[in-house]
């Protein structure tokens, strides 16, 4: 795995308090890496630093294993949380300058701006001044000109918050299409269904610590309680009381049953099914991991892991 | 740096592709010459129509033959006034002035007639020449020669000079030095206030628009922050000079129209060939002593140098100025807001300002002078209004010096509130918040 951002020891303090306080982070390349948490946890201050907008206190980043430098920012497409565009100034134009920040040559920037044209069909909005567009026109732009320079390294603050839904859409695909080209996509975001559908990577920030960090697969994992969803025909279950809990059962239909098993630490789904069969006919078997969702409430929260598993299990 | 030049020229697109930078930018330069041509005109115009006015004079006393000048022409008549008035309604003329027998010492009696009310201007110059023709008879009654008299008039001319560091000495006229302290002080002033608002306007407009932490994703607050100043400067220089090309061209096109070939520089430029040309000098200040002192002292500011010192000033003050008017509106979120921290960085030009003309103009020399033209906020105006003067090489150093100084320190000390006040939207600021944005690192 290639190493896209590593921050070791990322510290951050306003006058009032501490926004970060020694975050580690790895974004591997090529992934969709979610930054979770709540309001005010201290996910912008990170992407700021990043961005070479603010300076962090102490701490390293390496960014494509160079340590973080002025050069970088041409790397990187940003798309704040709080966005826009110079009103008075026509859309072309203002890509245009926006492309040469970052770098690009003239003929560069127009080539790319008539390639999204052409893809989002807004070619008529050339000559028309930002203040003539409708919000949703304008978030569209905003889009174009995070992503224009192709950057390496997308970051998206809070990307679906104020997106209309023809718009959050529309992002999502071409984030799934720039991250297929070899980008890799940071955002941050305190919308689970977002998490659950899009990232393969997340942190989840909470008081300006790093509470939980790893791929999706891994994160749920690590969470998993043993416990399983069953739908079987008739309701009496004979299972060993020292090894298997039953949870909840509620019936589906006519003999027809749907049943949460917990199993005891150490024991396999398989091991379960083995028990089923001989006394019931299984229509359907899945081991029930907790959603992003769940895990995010219960560490925010901060419950301790016995707890958590608990809490998650009931949920 | 490549990403300042794209800001600054950004900044100069933006305000020269408006309508009202075209207007201004042309309109101005036509205003001025449309006034002078106006003036001209009626002048000109006034001056063909001024014929003499024909006065018509019944003089009973015997004494007083008016002799014609260039406004009046008397014509005297021998009758009685009743037929003069019967003989003055039939004719064209413009008035009928009656002279009685009068008494030297309590002249009194006169009368004027007329067909329509005259201007009190010229019932005035009427009265002056009487009183002239009555002189002269009091004159002769006290058997005193005017001659006499012509000599007994004492005439003291206090000629000025300055005395120059290298001993030199040159006439100098305070008129022409105030009038040139006066305009480039103001021109100062002006420059500094209207495009330091504008530099103000931007940065809000980027704050509140919110396109400003994309921009700062891509290039330093700092260099965001100069590029505007560079630029918004540039745009105030290039109109600035389009309007000093219009204006004399035009100025030129339209006294040429009025046949009048700019007498002032051809006779600066002949002045400046034949200088050194003693005979010639003499011989012009023979021709016309006036005009030639005029000319000499004219000739002796240093142009050259004012122009150079004010454009040093010009640019100092502003970028000093620029970078304040920069830190005041990434504080705010609205202009509305701005006036509270506008006042206090105003003031001090407004100092410099009030200072020009209770102390600079009237005692260039002076130590409040002195001081209002070295201190770096107040410089700008002050030292620009003084600089026709003739003020020592040392303290137009120290002035500049600490002009580079002070835009410098104005400019890091803008550049660190900037940077953390361009970020922060709804936040309420007073002076203890910016002093800590001041102090805040990284």
């Amino acid at each position: 795995m290639t190493v896209a951002v590593s921050a070791r020891q990322i510290t951050k303090s306003y006058t009032s308090h501490l926004a970060l306080d020694s975050v580690s982070l790895t974004i591997p390349e090529k992934s969709i890496y979610g930054l979770l948490g709540p309001n005010g946890a201290g996910k912008t201050t990170f992407i700021r630093i990043l961005n070479q907008i603010i300076r962090a206190d102490s701490g390293t980043i390496e960014i494509f294993g160079r340590p973080l430098e002025p050069d970088h920012v041409n790397l990187i497409g940003y798309l704040p949380e709080e966005r826009g565009l110079y009103k008075k100034l026509k859309v072309g134009e203002q890509l245009v300058y926006l492309a040469r920040l970052k770098g690009l040559s003239r003929k560069d920037a127009l080539d790319r701006i008539r390639f999204w044209f052409e893809k989002f069909q807004i070619k008529e909005w050339w000559n028309k001044k930002v203040e003539d567009l409708s919000k949703g026109m304008a978030q569209k732009i905003q889009f174009i000109s995070t992503v224009l320079h192709e950057p390496r390294l997308i970051i998206l603050d809070e990307p679906f918050s104020g997106f209309d839904p023809v718009n959050a859409q529309l992002i999502t695909e071409n984030i799934l299409e720039l991250r297929d080209r070899g980008s890799t996509i940071v955002f941050s975001t305190h919308r689970m269904e977002t998490v659950e559908s899009l990232c393969d990577h997340i942190a989840l920030i909470n008081k300006s610590q790093v509470i939980l960090e790893g791929s999706k697969t891994d994160v749920k994992s690590k969470y998993r309680s043993n416990t399983f969803l069953v739908e079987h025909s008739g309701n009496s279950l004979q299972l060993p009381p020292e090894r298997y809990q039953v949870l909840q059962q509620n019936p589906l239909a006519e003999n027809l049953y749907q049943t949460l098993i917990r199993a005891e630490a150490g024991i396999k789904g398989n091991q379960l099914i083995r028990e089923l069969v001989e006394q019931t006919e299984v229509h359907r078997f899945e081991e029930k991991l907790p959603t992003m969702a769940d895990i995010f409430i219960a560490l925010v929260k901060g419950e301790g892991d016995e707890a958590l598993k608990k809490h998650l299990t009931e949920a | 740096m490549n990403k300042i030049w794209l800001i600054i020229q950004r900044e100069i697109l933006n305000r020269i592709q408006k309508k009202s930078f075209l207007i201004t930018t042309i309109l101005v330069p036509l205003i001025f010459p449309a006034i002078i041509g106006v003036l001209i005109y009626i002048m000109v115009k006034e001056i063909e129509s001024a014929r003499p006015d024909t006065v018509l004079v019944v003089d009973e006393s015997g004494r007083c033959s008016l002799d014609s000048t260039r406004r009046f022409r008397f014509v005297p008549l021998n009758t009685p006034l009743n037929e003069a008035k019967k003989v003055f309604q039939q004719s064209e003329n413009f008035a009928l002035l009656y002279i009685p027998d009068f008494d030297l010492d309590s002249p009194e009696g006169f009368a004027l007639y007329t067909r329509e009310n005259p201007s009190i201007e010229k019932i005035e110059s009427l009265r002056n020449i009487l009183k002239d023709r009555i002189h002269d008879l009091k004159l002769e009654a006290y058997h005193i020669d005017r001659e006499v008299l012509k000599k007994l008039k004492v005439d003291v001319n206090i000629k000025q000079f300055n005395i120059t560091e290298t001993g030199e000495e040159q006439s100098s006229n305070s008129g022409i030095l105030y009038a040139a302290g006066f305009i480039l002080g103001i021109l100062i002033y002006m420059f500094v206030m209207i495009y330091g608002v504008q530099i103000m306007q931007g940065v809000i407009d980027e704050k509140s628009s919110r396109i400003v932490e994309v921009i700062v994703s891509s290039v330093k607050p700092f260099q965001l922050m100069l590029g505007k100043i560079i630029g918004i400067a540039s745009v105030g220089l290039l109109q600035f000079l389009i309007w000093i090309v219009l204006i004399s061209v035009l100025s030129s096109a339209v006294f040429a129209y009025f046949g009048m070939n700019m007498p002032q520089q051809e006779l600066m430029e002949q002045m400046s060939v034949q200088m050194g040309n003693e005979e010639v000098q003499q011989a012009m200040q023979k021709q016309n002593p006036q005009m030639f002192k005029l000319m000499q002292q004219v000739n002796q500011i240093p142009f050259g140098k004012i122009t150079l010192v004010f454009l040093f000033y010009f640019l100092g003050g502003y970028l000093l100025y620029g970078a304040l008017f920069a830190a005041v509106g990434s504080a705010v979120d609205s202009i509305q807001d701005s006036q509270q921290f506008q006042f206090p960085i105003t003031l001090p030009l407004l100092i410099g300002y009030i200072g020009l003309f209770m102390f600079i103009l009237r005692d260039p020399h002076g130590p409040v002078s002195f001081w209002l033209s070295v201190i770096p906020f107040t410089s700008p105006v002050a030292m620009v209004g003084r600089i026709a003067f003739g003020v020592p090489s040392w303290q137009l150093a120290l002035s500049m010096a600490l002009l580079v100084g002070g835009f410098i320190l104005t400019t890091w000390v803008a550049g660190r509130i900037y940077r953390v006040g361009i970020l922060m939207t709804g936040t309420k600021v007073n002076y203890k918040v910016l002093a800590r944005w001041f102090m805040m690192k990284g």
